[in-house]
């Protein structure tokens, strides 16, 4: 089986944690050598499988005639809910333990009845890719249509209270009362925005290599976390987890839409088994809106109450979102001002509409992205009718301790981040007056919004192992989704043991490797950071134990308590002894030890996030109303970085993320069909690089001793955390027409604009 | 995507008779839409005949001072051409204004003409369609009506022609230049070629089968000052929503000629003459411009959905009007 491993390239090893060190990955990706899911090659010549969806979205699917494509060249097998294997039932729209909805089974071709459109209702397995697709077209479904719902709007009246919100959180908070500030505040904002449907779109959709060795499975594919798709494969296919290998060393970007196990690795397994022979099955793009997850739609509404002085008395934020009749999804977009502004009377509240699609899933910031496109626009408008700045709004609102929760911050540089970026963006010499500011036929806007994310650690364990040659070698099944995991562990790990950065390979993607929390909830890097240095330092103690006591040891019987690891050496007194020679000696094999990371006393002890503040410029076309980004700022405060180059990639990309939710991106259903509409890059708008000049991310210094060693914070989805409101309170500036309907398309602004 | 043959025409004759010859057969030429289309099942062509190795990529001077624009040549190098960038920049503005680079340096003059709608309803086999599969209704009107046109449309179908190159060349008066499967050649005003969808949506061109564009002909420069702006969601890589090709002379006194198309709101590139004849027999200034708009709107297509786009060609309108009559 091919290797898959990342070799550094740099020569530090003293100080290199946080320098912005090229990806080590990169000459990999750019050379074509980085094999994603779809490209592994199984032991045995692999047949293609191409996913057949249903054309309606509610009813049953009474009739479907797979003559023709059984009959279809290269075709070997056709897999309907008549012939699939018998998969354990899916179950309820919800689970009792939250950990649950990424282990219950997730099964395929189950049963004649459509739960929404799009969904699969026949995988032909083919000799080639083409064949299996030209085959698919041969299929054809009889179904009995029953009318289901797709409105979120149509479905408010009927939104019901779900049990919790995602990850656990509570559905509801209430402190004090919040109408009773709301009736007697001096000033009160009333304001309800709405979000569309998104779609994460990586670059690389889903895709599964299934091969069988006996009643062991080998799966290639691309996922954020082996251990979630391992536990739900197993789960679905009924056999035990240690049966199946996860493989998945590139991942073309993920968001949060590859955290689940999908249809295609369900499929592709199944149809492995079915005809003995290894089988490849990826969605298409267009596949992947109905089938790969999306961000819910959302009615929110905020409520806040304040003085005169602009110290908020009341914080109310009610979230109707929607949600899938089969599976519920309640992202957490009210928790997001749990933790963010000081008021002494608060309401934070989830309600759900049940439609008739597939689930939500997690996007890249769930809960933190649209929950703070209301929270940020909301203080805007307020700000507006205090006459404050809105920096000082936010200034002033800045809480001691966790508003909610009553625990102290474990750092908490939101102040620093807003000034330095007011400072930096030149914030005080803009035009607060809204529409007040043209170029030509232009008018220039200006805005600003916070941002705050929660920061996680989850269980994660890490193999460091060290060679006779004094090549280190690291190994966990954390994912590299295009973060920069490989690269950052390098650092890691040449720093601790004071080895250059390019005598460390690491290896990642592999469910054979000590298990990882995975990349997902911006926790992957600090999670497997921190395993990895209680990794290095098991290996040191084991090091220093051998040399201090291995017969062969040339630094046996010394006092090795002020040995140092340096230059890929280990000094005590004025003795270097290079490691190499030194682990030839004492452990010709070589030495290898495992650390572990979970959570501690510090986790819940303290109110741990991760904050910033963004600033936007944006032109709104007097004549045609286009919104265009014309410059971005963010300032971030996220603890220690491990690597300041693509620390700030991700902080750029999660901006342009923002920019799209706040102007281009939107997922339409259409309401009568209950299908995506828009299904490709064609249609779906991701902002081109036009869309995004000058967007640039700067760092505070900031060391978080709560959080893990390194004093890091999870950095993944801080970017697009409150960017979305910056432009859009922009674009209010810009034209002094606020609009409350997000993405903001030129539609919405034109019946506002000035006729001449 | 279904098996299919193909074969590399050898001359012009051979190409037209090869697709008059099978009913299933098609040209491709840089294959951006065909290819894309195929994939989906949508275009299910069972026979391929490439043109785009035949020498009609060549862009020349015409006797008359006008220019022919071979069928295979590129957009990017139409749009880069010195002749068109000087004599023609409406037409480089909008080829420029089209897709992507990567999308232009593949597309050719004639597939960039005949390429078909991106209606999303179109682009989806699950729905209901009179233009992929003739009387199976039309799923898109009620629905995400959005990119859909508000001019010559038909209650069977309102799905807009997508192309930049073909607005500002309508404007131009450009014709087609064709070659039969008998040989025969004849010409067309670029107006005649595409159809208005009607109760048959399907039939889109006014192409025989086998019927090939072999150029296009620009009549010499026109006097006047031209230009083309397109208005989308995104700044590139994205249809429009409306846009508009002008050629004027006139200031601020009035206008002395206009021709003006829209695209982005009509199954076919939308040569305005209604606004142009009230553009020039009006009043001069803005009131004069909202009226031309006015005049060709008459009787276009409203809905929710749509409404914004009369007033956004208004204003577009007006915008172009401004920089094109402005002093100096």
């Amino acid at each position: 089986m091919e290797k898959h491993i990342v070799q550094g390239r740099d020569t530090a090893s003293a100080g290199v944690i946080g320098r912005p060190l090229d990806r080590s990955d990169g000459p990999q990706k750019v050379r074509g050598l980085a094999t994603y899911g779809h490209e592994h090659v199984p032991e045995r010549r692999p047949a293609h499988g191409y996913i057949l969806g249903a054309g309606i979205a509610r009813g049953v699917l009474t009739a479907i005639d797979t003559a023709a494509a059984e009959a279809a060249p290269g075709v070997i097998h056709v897999m309907t809910h008549r012939n699939a294997p018998a998969q354990p039932a899916f179950g309820g729209p919800t689970v009792p333990e939250v950990p649950q909805v990424f282990t219950r089974p997730r099964p395929v071709l189950a049963g004649d009845t459509v739960h929404y459109h799009d969904q699969p209702v026949a995988l032909v397995v083919a000799e080639s890719f083409e064949e299996a697709r030209a085959a698919a077209g041969l299929i054809r479904c009889t179904y009995r249509r029953e009318p289901g719902s797709f409105s979120l709007h149509g479905g408010l009246a009927n939104a019901y209270r779900p049990e919790r919100a995602n990850a656990g959180m509570a559905t509801d908070s209430v402190i004090g009362d919040l109408d009773a500030a709301m009736a007697s505040a001096a000033v009160t904002l009333d304001s309800t925005y709405e979000t569309a449907f998104g779609s994460h779109n990586p670059l690389e959709p889903h895709a599964a290599v299934a091969e069988w060795q006996g009643d062991r499975l080998t799966l290639y594919t691309a996922t954020q976390t082996l251990a979630n798709v391992r536990a739900g494969l197993a789960a679905t296919l009924r056999i035990p987890a240690d049966n199946i290998r996860v493989i998945s060393p590139f991942i073309g970007g993920g968001f949060g839409a590859k955290l689940i196990v999908h249809a295609e690795t369900v499929l592709a397994a199944l149809a492995a088994r079915a005809i003995g022979r290894p089988v490849k099955v990826a969605l298409t793009r267009q596949q992947m809106f109905a089938n790969a997850g999306h961000r819910p739609a959302m009615v929110q509404r905020m409520r806040i109450a304040a003085g005169r002085d602009g110290r908020l008395t009341g914080f109310g934020h009610d979230v109707i979102a929607s949600t899938a009749r089969i599976e519920e999804f309640a992202e957490q977009a009210a928790a997001t001002g749990r933790a963010l502004y000081a008021a002494p009377n608060r309401r934070t509240t989830h309600r759900l509409v049940r439609l008739d699609t597939h689930r939500g899933e997690w996007m890249r910031a769930p809960g933190e992205a649209p929950g703070l496109i209301a929270i940020e626009c909301a203080m805007d408008e307020l700000a507006e009718k205090l006459g404050l700045d809105p920096v000082e709004l936010r200034v002033l609102n800045e809480p001691a301790r966790d508003p909610e929760r009553s625990v102290p911050f474990s750092t908490r540089n939101l102040v620093a981040c807003l000034r330095e970026g007011a400072k930096r963006f030149g914030w005080d010499d803009l035009p607060r007056r809204p529409g007040s500011r043209r170029e030509g036929r232009k008018l220039i806007g200006y805005g600003m919004a916070a941002a705050i994310r929660a920061n996680y650690l989850g269980a994660t364990s890490v193999r460091v192992s060290l060679d006779a040659r004094g090549m280190v070698s690291v190994q966990t099944d954390m994912t590299d989704i295009g973060t920069g995991t490989y690269t950052i562990l390098g650092q890691v790990a040449a720093e601790r043991l004071g080895v250059p950065v390019s005598a460390i390979r690491v290896e990642l993607g592999d469910s054979d490797l000590p298990r990882s929390a995975g990349s997902g909830g911006s926790w992957g890097a600090t999670s497997t950071a921190t395993a990895l240095h209680n990794a290095c330092a098991a290996l040191r103690n084991k090091l220093l134990t051998a040399a201090r006591d291995h017969e062969r040891s040339p630094l046996r019987g010394l006092d090795l308590g002020a040995a140092r690891l340096e230059r890929a050496a280990l000094i005590v007194n004025r003795r270097s002894e290079p490691l190499s020679r030194l682990v030839a000696a004492i452990a010709p094999g070589g030495l290898s030890a495992e650390g572990s990371a979970q959570r501690g006393e510090t986790y819940t002890a303290f109110s741990q996030h991760a904050y910033g503040a963004h600033f936007a410029e944006v032109s709104v076309d007097l004549d045609t109303g286009e919104p265009r980004l014309r410059r971005m700022l963010g300032v971030f405060a996220a603890g220690k970085l491990l690597n300041s180059k693509t620390a700030r990639s991700q902080m750029i990309g999660g901006m342009i993320w923002g920019v799209g939710a706040a102007l281009t991106e939107e997922t339409v259903l259409d309401p009568r069909h209950g299908h995506f509409v828009n299904h490709d890059l064609g249609d779906y708008h991701v902002p081109c690089h036009v869309d995004v000049p000058n967007v640039e991310a700067v760092f505070l210094d900031e060391h978080d001793d709560k959080a893990n060693p390194f004093g890091a914070k999870g950095i993944g989805e801080l970017g697009n955390c409150g960017a979305s409101a910056a432009v859009a309170n922009a674009v209010y500036n810009a034209t002094g027409i606020r609009v409350r309907s997000l993405p903001i398309t030129l539609d919405k602004l034109l019946p506002g604009l000035p006729v001449a | 995507m279904q098996p299919f043959t193909y074969e590399r025409a050898t001359g012009l004759r051979e190409a037209a008779a090869a697709v008059a010859g099978r009913p299933d057969a098609k040209f491709i030429s840089g294959g951006t839409n065909l290819i894309d289309l195929m994939k989906l099942g949508i275009e299910r062509p069972g026979h391929l005949v490439d043109i785009s190795r035949l020498p009609l990529a060549g862009i020349a001077d015409a006797a008359d001072g006008g220019l022919t624009i071979g069928a295979q040549v590129r957009n990017s190098d139409l749009a880069a051409d010195m002749r068109v960038r000087r004599r023609y920049p409406v037409l480089a503005q909008a080829l420029l204004a089209g897709a992507s680079g990567q999308l232009r340096n593949k597309a050719t003059t004639a597939g960039n003409l005949l390429q078909r709608t991106r209606c999303p309803y179109f682009y989806n086999p699950a729905m209901a369609c009179n233009k992929r599969e003739p009387g199976s209704g039309c799923s898109a009107l009620g629905g995400f009506e959005r990119s859909l046109g508000i001019l010559g449309t038909s209650e069977h179908c309102a799905a807009v022609h997508p192309s930049d190159m073909a607005v500002a060349m309508a404007a131009l008066d450009a014709r087609i230049e064709t070659t039969g499967p008998d040989g025969g050649t004849r010409s067309l005003a670029l107006g005649e070629l595409h159809r208005l969808p009607g109760e048959t949506p399907a039939i889109e061109t006014a192409l025989a089968p086998g019927e090939m564009i072999t150029a296009v002909t620009l009549p010499p420069p026109p006097s006047g000052r031209q230009l083309y702006r397109k208005v989308r969601d995104r700044a590139s890589y994205a249809f429009a929503l409306v846009s508009v090709a002008v050629v004027v002379e006139g200031d601020a006194a009035g206008i002395r000629s206009a021709r003006l198309a829209f695209g982005g709101i009509a199954p076919k590139p939308w040569r305005a003459r209604a606004a142009e004849a009230a553009l020039t027999a009006g009043p001069a200034g803005e009131a004069g411009w909202r009226a031309a708009a006015d005049a060709e709107l008459a009787g276009a297509r409203q809905g929710a959905q749509i409404d914004f786009k009369h007033e956004l060609l208004r204003r577009t309108l007006r915008h172009a009007l401004t920089e094109t009559t402005r002093p100096g």
